[in-house]
């Protein structure tokens, strides 16, 4: 299991560090830099100042070992955009992208692994079928229209929970409903699938033989194992789900890390861009690594690495 | 006799039915078998695949899949009643007092839990035993079976055991709650020819020191021959003879018996160079009714008579077997015994 963990740690390490040139390059491919920085209109004296003060007359090997070094010690840069530090500026609204990425996450897990599992044990009833329809219904309502659903329902109808912001609990709700319900019919799909081929293995029919109840013929034996795929997915959705609240946190007006992407792309505010890509892409790493040590706990023939 | 027969009897079976949905119309597995499993006895059901002999062993277990139905005249494990029984009542005997070895010892055992965790839990379930005094019974019977260090094997999972072990594994937990009844379906069929032999032995042991009833699921003669009391033979989902092992190896009396035993190679009997027996043709299908004799189309005796209702023919009190002609008709027809 040690020997497992090590070996994909040092996978993650990889995937990082390539992740890491990827994302330096790609922004410095994409347009001059020095001209972003000096506007329109600039003159070509004020160009070349700029390229010089910013180091980005060096070659790109310095430039990446540099940007490297740096980004490693803390230190990422300033905005050009926001005039403040990159990392305070992260550190800052990286909590609430965070806060509504987990809880639509745990939203998302609370409502399909027992739908999942309900609809696997009486496949083909009409729990079985309700559950469909829900599933099919989720993924066909785009999460920005839903939103504004819920807005007009539970803010400006019953006034229950308010409309924008992110000062309290209750601010969170909405947006964690939003957001989470977009990725629960792929995951109750997902258990469901599971569940049916799990519960008509020979281990269950061995389970039921030795007079197990049935509630634990079906979560002790069953579930866990049918949950090695859920595991795998969840991560790579909770993944989805941060780089992927551009939307709502617009609508909801919190001010959160999808947020502050979108605003350093339309400004050409690299420094920023760089480092919210790099950081949402290590944080798929993280997570992708987190799933595979899951796994192995729920799977033991998976920790022969 | 009857009522005697009984009252030693762990499993009475009689006119066991199962029926299959398929989408080409009912299929019936199981017509109407009857037999009974007495105290320390081993009774095997006979028969290829598919002639019901699994269903047999699922259908006393309450294991059958959803799209089968059974119906029996009676179905009673130590004089309780199983068939009106309801799912507390049946899962409260299963793993308990009546238990079940599968043939396939690679995916009957759960691969997310260690070996341990897997013979303890039938035991603290049925005896209400604590952690450690169900461990201790698992250690004991996993030696029993002849694991080497078994308190090692414990904490193992399926994956890192071998099918030989795995199948020791699934006797030992069987035999974790003290059962009165075994139904083995085909219990060494997956393995290698060498282990066949080792659980074989290990399992006839078990049976006469424990003194547990063994119904044993086979396709296997040789295996009959060597650890049966009492051998059905099932052909089409319906039990065609029935006798003593002794019997049935000396005087078999149903032509589809003789075929089985023609396949077999005898030692000191079949010449070397000399082609085995087969028998031609398939296995009718059980969609749909069959009426006469189901091995009739297979069968070298075969006339008019076979296709209405065959009667059942005493060869001795306790050699029956179901079938239009006499075996001393058959036997001046030059049929050559094994």
């Amino acid at each position: 299991m040690l020997l497992y963990a090590l070996k994909r740690l040092g996978l993650a390490l990889l995937v990082a560090a390539f992740v890491s040139v990827v994302a330096f390059l790609l922004l410095r491919l994409s347009g001059d830099a020095a001209l972003a920085i000096a506007g329109e209109g600039a003159r070509d004296e004020d160009i070349a100042l700029v390229r010089r003060t910013y180091g980005l007359d060096r070659p790109l090997i310095v430039q990446y070992g540099d940007w490297l070094l740096r980004t490693l010690a803390g230190d990422l840069g300033q905005s050009l955009y926001f005039k403040t530090d990159v990392a305070a500026l992260i550190a800052d609204k990286l909590p609430v992208t965070f806060l509504i990425g987990s809880f639509s996450l745990l939203f998302a897990l609370a409502l399909s692994v027992p739908l999942g599992v309900l609809s696997a044990v009486y496949a083909g009833s009409w729990i079985d079928r309700l559950a469909l329809a829900l599933a099919v219904a989720g993924q066909a309502l785009p999460n920005f229209f839903f939103a504004l659903v819920l807005m007009m329902l539970f803010s400006i109808t019953l006034r229950w929970l308010p409309v924008s912001g992110s000062d309290t609990w209750a601010h969170f709700v909405m947006p964690t409903i939003a957001l989470g319900y977009y990725v629960t019919p792929p995951m109750m799909r997902l258990v469901r699938a599971g569940m049916v081929e799990v519960l008509g293995s020979d281990y269950i029919r061995t389970a039921r033989a030795k007079g197990l109840s049935p509630a634990s013929v079906v979560f002790k034996h069953g579930l866990r194992n049918a949950l090695v795929p859920v595991v795998a997915l969840a991560a790579v959705q909770l993944g989805y789900l941060l780089g992927g609240s551009i939307v709502i946190e617009t609508i909801f007006a919190l001010d959160g890390l999808g947020y502050l992407a979108y605003q350093s792309i339309t400004h050409k505010d690299f420094p920023v861009t760089q480092a919210v890509l790099l950081l949402l892409a290590l944080i798929y790493v993280l997570l992708t690594l987190v799933s595979d040590l899951l796994n192995a706990f729920l799977d033991p023939r998976m920790r022969v690495a | 006799m009857a009522s005697a027969a009984a009252s030693a009897a762990v499993l009475e079976v009689e006119d066991l039915s199962v029926t299959i949905r398929t989408p080409a119309g009912p299929l019936h597995a199981v017509r109407g078998v009857s037999f009974d499993v007495r105290r320390g006895e081993t009774v095997c059901l006979v028969g290829e695949s598919g002639c019901g002999k699994s269903m047999t062993s699922l259908a006393i277990m309450s294991l059958l899949p959803e799209t089968a139905t059974r119906r029996a005249r009676r179905l009673a494990f130590a004089g309780a009643d199983l068939a009106g029984a309801t799912g507390a009542e049946i899962n409260a005997l299963r793993g308990n007092r009546m238990a079940m070895i599968f043939q396939e010892p690679m995916t009957a055992l759960n691969p997310a839990w260690t070996i341990g965790d897997q013979l303890v839990e039938v035991h603290r379930r049925h005896k209400r035993s604590g952690r450690a005094e169900a461990r201790e019974r698992a250690v004991d019977l996993l030696g029993k079976v002849g694991i080497a260090s078994p308190v090692e094997r414990l904490g193992q999972y399926p994956h890192q055991l071998s099918g030989g072990l795995r199948q020791r594994v699934m006797i030992a937990m069987a035999l974790m709650c003290g059962p009165d009844l075994i139904i083995a379906d085909e219990p060494t069929t997956a393995l290698d020819v060498t282990i066949q032999a080792q659980i074989l032995r290990l399992l006839a042991g078990l049976q006469r020191e424990l003194g547990i009833a063994l119904l044993l699921i086979t396709h296997d003669l040789g295996i009959v021959a060597r650890i049966a009391d009492r051998v059905h033979v099932m052909y089409a989902g319906a039990i065609v003879e029935r006798a003593t092992a002794a019997e049935l190896f000396a005087r078999p009396c149903h032509p589809y018996t003789r075929g089985l035993l023609s396949c077999l190679p005898a030692p000191g009997v079949t010449e070397a160079g000399t082609r085995l027996g087969t028998i031609p043709g398939v296995v009718p299908s059980l969609i749909g009714g069959i009426e006469g004799c189901a091995f009739r189309s297979r069968c070298e005796h075969a006339r008019a008579g076979c296709a209405q209702a065959v009667p059942v023919r005493r060869a001795s009190a306790t050699h029956h077997y179901v079938c239009v002609e006499e075996v001393a008709e058959m036997a001046a027809l030059g049929e050559a015994t094994a």
